[in-house]
């Protein structure tokens, strides 16, 4: 594999073999006068955990809003599996199989985690009780939870029973994220997923990330913090200043050389 | 935890964490009510049932439980949709005035224009769904408050039934039978109960299925507890409270009829109470005014509670006020304990 994917002039060029499962070629996003995105380009391959760093304002949460849904590019076009696609809205990126976990832990506390893995989603029982009263099928819903949750190695999730507010941090991230897992989707991304938590905590979804690129589902992880990047990333995209500064891996960089780039105190 | 020596399995951890965070009896107590929020309402209804019952015989008279029974027929049905309401986190200020409205027209369209009593009762729905819609579209599209919205829909829906009917009451012998048929009795182990009070009952079992089981009533919860997850989630936040809305309308067609059976007249100046009641009833029955967490059974103890209250304290020879009093104490009672309820949210 190439070690350094320079800058977006030549991102474009095929550096690689494998078809990229997620791609996006040259995105534009300007709000008003500030350019968010200045001709960014990004591939996501099959099975890889990809991290996105930056500083605060080299256009990270843009980039994501625009892989996901939740901003539209100006310009540039965004590939799924080789098929051109274009999200208006987050359901749409979802509905295509791309699942997000946002910064915020889009959970709903009052409800259980089955019911949380399933919101939005619901398994209607089968017969008449289904159809014509639209009964969801409560049992089979909680034991799919619990199956999906094993296959995921999440194992501080027991009880599926247990309403999501009583859970820790990790508990529910571990919540979201399996939500996102489930269900087949193609790519899942993580903004932030550790942010608010703590040390052991932080490493449960670390392990989560690394189970799930082990059952072959590529991760877009953003985070801030290096050596988490360093440990479960298996190439390190570099935004600087609206730009891919870089795509480096951990093997061929040092975390040093990383800060280094995102900065701009060294080149690529 | 204090030690950090050889690391557990995290699961055990954890468990120790939730074991932990629950040992005082208190925070025990607490969690269950959390899980349980009807647990209190129960409690306080049992417990007011039998301090009233020891303080006058007559509160078992099966003619006294059927009057109560009765009395709290019509608020506990606009409790209903006022529950539904209060669970995506919004509150309904005009439930009152749009069930009167419906039961003018209910009963002008059949008594004056002569339309079948089907049809009437049927106007009667159309108009309680058309002010459903209007609050839904006016919370949903142009994102105002619910409270600002029903405060001025109340305002607009009490006018209207007042031009509408001339503030003519229209009494049930006018009626089509079927529009007071509401009112029958029917007798069941020396209780006379109403029409109405087993539409009540039906309807809160109804309602209470369609929550729990349907991903529907899920989805009332998860918008009135987190609107934005919800949305991530990928469930369609406007069309879920336009949909509350219009369940509410119709519900409050329903009480309309109800009314009509109860009172034996169609009165424009019926509901003046019954927008706060039902607020009354829903906080009392254990539902957070802050959307998400409540069930419909809680609602009907909180209406029982208060019909109980307003009986006992009556038969006990209290001056009206202090039944005001009392449900006032209640209220502020039962907002309390659901925040400190909620303070298991870390």
């Amino acid at each position: 594999m190439t070690d350094t994917i320079a800058p977006d002039a030549a991102g474009d060029a095929a550096t690689e073999t494998r078809t990229p499962i997620l791609r996006a070629r040259r995105l534009v996003k300007t709000f008003g006068r500030v350019v968010g995105l200045d001709g960014v380009s990004l591939e996501l391959y099959p099975g890889e955990v990809l991290a996105v760093i930056g500083d605060n304002g080299a256009g990270k949460s843009t980039l994501i809003k625009c892989l996901t849904g939740a901003e539209i590019p100006d310009e540039g076009e965004i590939f799924l599996d080789g098929k051109p696609v274009h999200f208006k809205r987050p359901q749409d990126a979802h509905a295509a199989g791309i699942e997000t976990v946002y910064q915020n832990l889009a959970v709903s506390p009052a409800l259980d985690v089955a019911a949380n893995l399933f919101l939005g989603r619901e398994v209607r029982k089968k017969g008449i009780l289904g159809s014509v009263f639209r009964v969801v099928d409560q049992k089979g819903m909680r034991q799919k939870a619990k199956d999906e949750l094993k296959e995921l190695g999440i194992t501080t999730l027991q009880d599926v029973t247990v309403a999501v507010e009583n859970l820790s941090g990790g508990q529910r991230q571990a919540v979201a994220v399996a939500r996102a897992a489930a269900f087949g989707s193609k790519v899942v991304v993580l903004d932030e997923p550790t942010a608010a938590l703590g040390v052991r905590e932080s490493n449960q979804v670390l392990e989560l990330i690394k189970n799930l690129r082990d059952r072959g589902i590529p991760v877009i992880l953003i985070s801030h913090n290096m050596p988490q990047v360093f440990d479960v990333a298996d190439r390190i995209h570099i935004q600087r200043l609206g730009k891919r500064a870089a795509t480096i891996t951990p093997e061929s960089h040092s975390m040093t050389d990383a800060v280094a780039i995102m900065t701009g105190a060294a080149r690529a | 935890m204090s030690q950090p020596t050889t690391e557990p399995p995290t699961s055990a951890l954890d468990l120790a964490e939730e074991f932990l965070d629950r040992t005082t009896p208190l925070s025990r107590i607490r969690s269950t009510l959390h899980r349980y929020p009807a647990i209190s309402p129960a409690i306080v209804l049992v417990l007011s049932v039998i301090v009233f019952g020891l303080l006058n015989d007559r509160f078992w008279n099966p003619a006294n439980l059927s009057l109560i029974t009765q009395q709290v027929a019509v608020v506990g049905t606009l409790a209903v949709a006022q529950t539904l309401i209060i669970l995506t986190a919004g509150i309904d200020l005009s439930v009152g005035a749009v069930m009167v409205l419906s039961s003018m027209v209910m009963a002008q369209t059949t008594v004056q224009l002569g339309v079948p009593a089907v049809l009437g009762i049927f106007l009667g729905l159309v108009v309680g769904l058309a002010a459903g819609a209007f609050n839904g579209f006016l919370v949903t599209r142009l994102k105002l408050p619910p409270f600002i919205v029903t405060l001025g829909t109340l305002n607009i829906f009490v006018a209207l039934t007042l031009l509408y009917s001339g503030g003519a009451t229209i009494r049930g012998g006018e009626m089509p039978e079927l529009l007071t048929w509401t009112g029958e009795t029917f007798n069941i182990a020396g209780v006379n109960i109403t029409i109405g009070v087993l539409m009540m009952l039906v309807l809160y079992i109804v309602i209470a299925l369609i929550l729990q089981k349907t991903a529907w009533g899920r989805h009332v919860y998860a918008v009135g507890d987190d609107p934005e997850s919800a949305r991530l989630a990928g469930i369609r936040v406007n069309r879920v409270l336009m949909s509350v809305y219009l369940a509410a309308g119709a519900i409050l067609a329903l009480g309309a009829w109800i009314q009509i059976g109860r009172s034996n007249a169609a009165s424009p100046n019926a509901g003046a109470d019954l927008n706060l009641d039902s607020i009354t009833a829903v906080v009392i029955g254990g539902t957070s005014l802050f959307g998400g967490r409540g069930t419909v059974w809680g609602t009907l103890l909180g209406a029982l509670i208060v019909g109980v209250f307003r009986n006992g304290l009556s038969l006990a020879g209290l001056d009206v006020l202090w039944q005001t009093f009392a449900v006032g104490v209640l209220i502020v009672l039962a907002v309390s304990i659901d925040q400190w309820i909620r303070k298991v949210r870390k």
